[in-house]
């Protein structure tokens, strides 16, 4: 079971307590109706799935029910940090690779 | 290839079993190839296999990082079943259906392909409705699908608790007498020492660590035990794998790795003669001829790649298992363990041409792909073969997440494997 920390609560807490919500940092396109049908399907459908470093969104549903990022290996499963939505993580990697 | 047979069995019985020959060979790779597979599981073998058999392309190497039929083919929980709503992915696991029954005798190899019937439960109004709509369109598909009532579900699985006083209380079922269960290595062995006895090199431990392109063609790949092998076209069943080989060609797939939990209990005796699934509660459960209770869970949330999932996701299938079975609740858990599986948006595969020249993709399976080996190879094999789509494979091309054309299975495959 994963220990993940809530930013909001200031804790860390058990995987059951979260639900995880996907890719981190996805940009919805400015202006849809100017998409071409290739940009609006990756922006759907095509999402990052590294052999790695993942950012990704957790809710704390059974908690403050709010919404932060984790860092996360998917490798290892290890989690690296928590962080706000509108910040930057501060560990990154090349996709699929080592953390840095 | 030594055939097998009950004389066979009688003979080597004499000799104590000293002289049977080895399944298959252990080659070295050439240096070229007609095609390569990549990917030695249950449906890259069965690529190899048609392809050598049904199109004369006996020139084909199997590539595998790790043992014939080690990933997912040897972690699933072994259910064939093809009632699924949709034409397009209806026809192609019917296809699928078609070569499991004849697939012992074709292999001669016995794969213990036992059509038991497979039991989806409704739990809701909504459930049942989306039951008979299914069932429905099963039957203008030529597939055998009935629904039961909750009697008729009592009158299958006297033991299961229909008497309305669970929390979702069982209100009936779709029931397709075709379905079943088979040994899921032996569909692996079986096609591998086929295909071996058609002439196709299976390469065990060889990871495939670059792709070879010229001019957006591919030629071959690098691995990391023989160095380059070339080839006129690759094709790649990786399953969880995929989105890894993908980006070595220099493209994305739309797919999401998640582990895939399921796990055995000690062999009781024979109580259960049939597949008893539930999207609803989330748990399905059925019986090998050893004795174990093999009991699939749903898949976790969050994505990775590690062959291991969390702790609750089995809980959670274990609660619903006791539920409908009150009688199974002191059996003890003996194996559970967990496998990558490669989910679609729509879950529906992607059997496609890629962007890159000759290269091919077999994947997307996600939860449901062993059902499928016999029909996603053979399909394969001829689009392999031909370098252009199989008409049943088409639906199932790549950019249809681009034109939109999604087959949303989510109803059929969401949780029932």
């Amino acid at each position: 079971m994963l220990s993940i920390y809530c930013p909001h609560c200031a804790e860390h807490r058990d995987e059951e307590e979260f639900h995880y919500k996907g890719q981190a940092h996805i940009a919805r396109p400015s202006d849809p109706d100017k998409c071409s049908d290739e940009e609006w399907g990756n922006y759907m459908y095509f999402r990052a799935n590294p052999r790695g470093i993942h950012h990704e969104v957790w809710v704390h549903a059974l908690g403050c029910r709010k919404f932060f990022n984790v860092t996360r290996d998917t490798r290892s499963y290890q989690v690296f940090e928590s962080y706000l939505i509108g910040t930057s993580p501060s560990i990154t990697g090349e996709q699929g690779g080592q953390p840095s | 290839m030594q055939r097998y047979s009950g004389f066979g069995l009688l003979k080597n019985s004499v000799q104590h079993h000293e002289n049977w020959q080895r399944a298959w060979r252990n080659p070295t790779p050439k240096k070229h190839y007609d095609v390569i597979v990549v990917g030695g599981g249950g449906h890259g073998l069965a690529t190899a296999y048609y392809l050598a058999k049904e199109h004369g392309v006996t020139n084909v190497a199997v590539l595998e990082k790790g043992y014939l039929g080690g990933g997912n083919t040897g972690r699933n929980t072994t259910i064939v079943r093809s009632n699924y709503l949709w034409d397009e992915a209806a026809l192609l696991y019917e296809h699928a259906m078609k070569l499991w029954e004849g697939l012992s005798q074709d292999l001669n190899y016995n794969v213990m392909f036992s059509q038991r019937g497979v039991l989806n439960l409704g739990h809701t109004l909504q459930d049942m409705r989306d039951i008979q709509r299914r069932v429905n369109a099963n039957r203008l598909n030529g597939i055998d699908s009935e629904v039961l009532d909750t009697q008729g579900v009592q009158k299958i699985v006297p033991f299961m608790d229909c008497t309305g006083n669970t929390r979702y209380p069982v209100l009936g079922a779709s029931w397709q007498p075709r379905a079943g269960v088979a040994r899921h290595d032996a569909v692996a062995w079986g096609y591998a020492r086929a295909a071996d006895a058609l002439g196709v090199d299976l390469i065990q431990q060889t990871e495939v660590v670059d792709m070879l392109m010229e001019n957006g063609t591919i030629v071959g790949v690098k691995t990391d035990r023989y160095g380059e092998i070339r080839a006129n076209r690759v094709g790649c069943v990786v399953a969880g794998n995929s989105s890894v080989l993908a980006k070595m060609a220099g493209f994305e797939l739309p797919l999401e790795s998640h582990p895939l939990q399921a796990l055995v209990s000690e062999p009781i005796k024979p109580i259960l003669d049939t597949v008893v699934m539930s999207n609803h509660v989330h748990g399905y459960v059925s019986q090998s001829d050893k004795g174990d209770l093999v009991i699939g869970a749903g898949i976790d949330a969050y994505t990775g790649y590690g062959q291991r999932g969390s702790f609750p996701t089995i809980e959670h299938t274990l609660q619903a298992i006791i539920e409908l079975f009150p009688i199974f609740s002191r059996v003890r858990m003996n194996r559970q363990w967990g496998g990558i599986v490669d989910t679609c948006p729509d879950a529906c595969p992607i059997i496609s041409e890629t962007p890159v020249q000759n290269l091919y993709f077999n994947c997307g399976w996600g939860t449901g792909g062993f059902k499928a080996t016999t029909g996603s190879g053979h399909v394969f094999a001829a689009s392999l073969a031909k370098g252009e789509m199989h008409p049943l494979a088409k639906p199932f091309s790549m950019f249809r997440f681009h034109t939109g054309a999604l087959v949303d299975e989510h109803g059929a495959a969401g949780v029932a494997h």
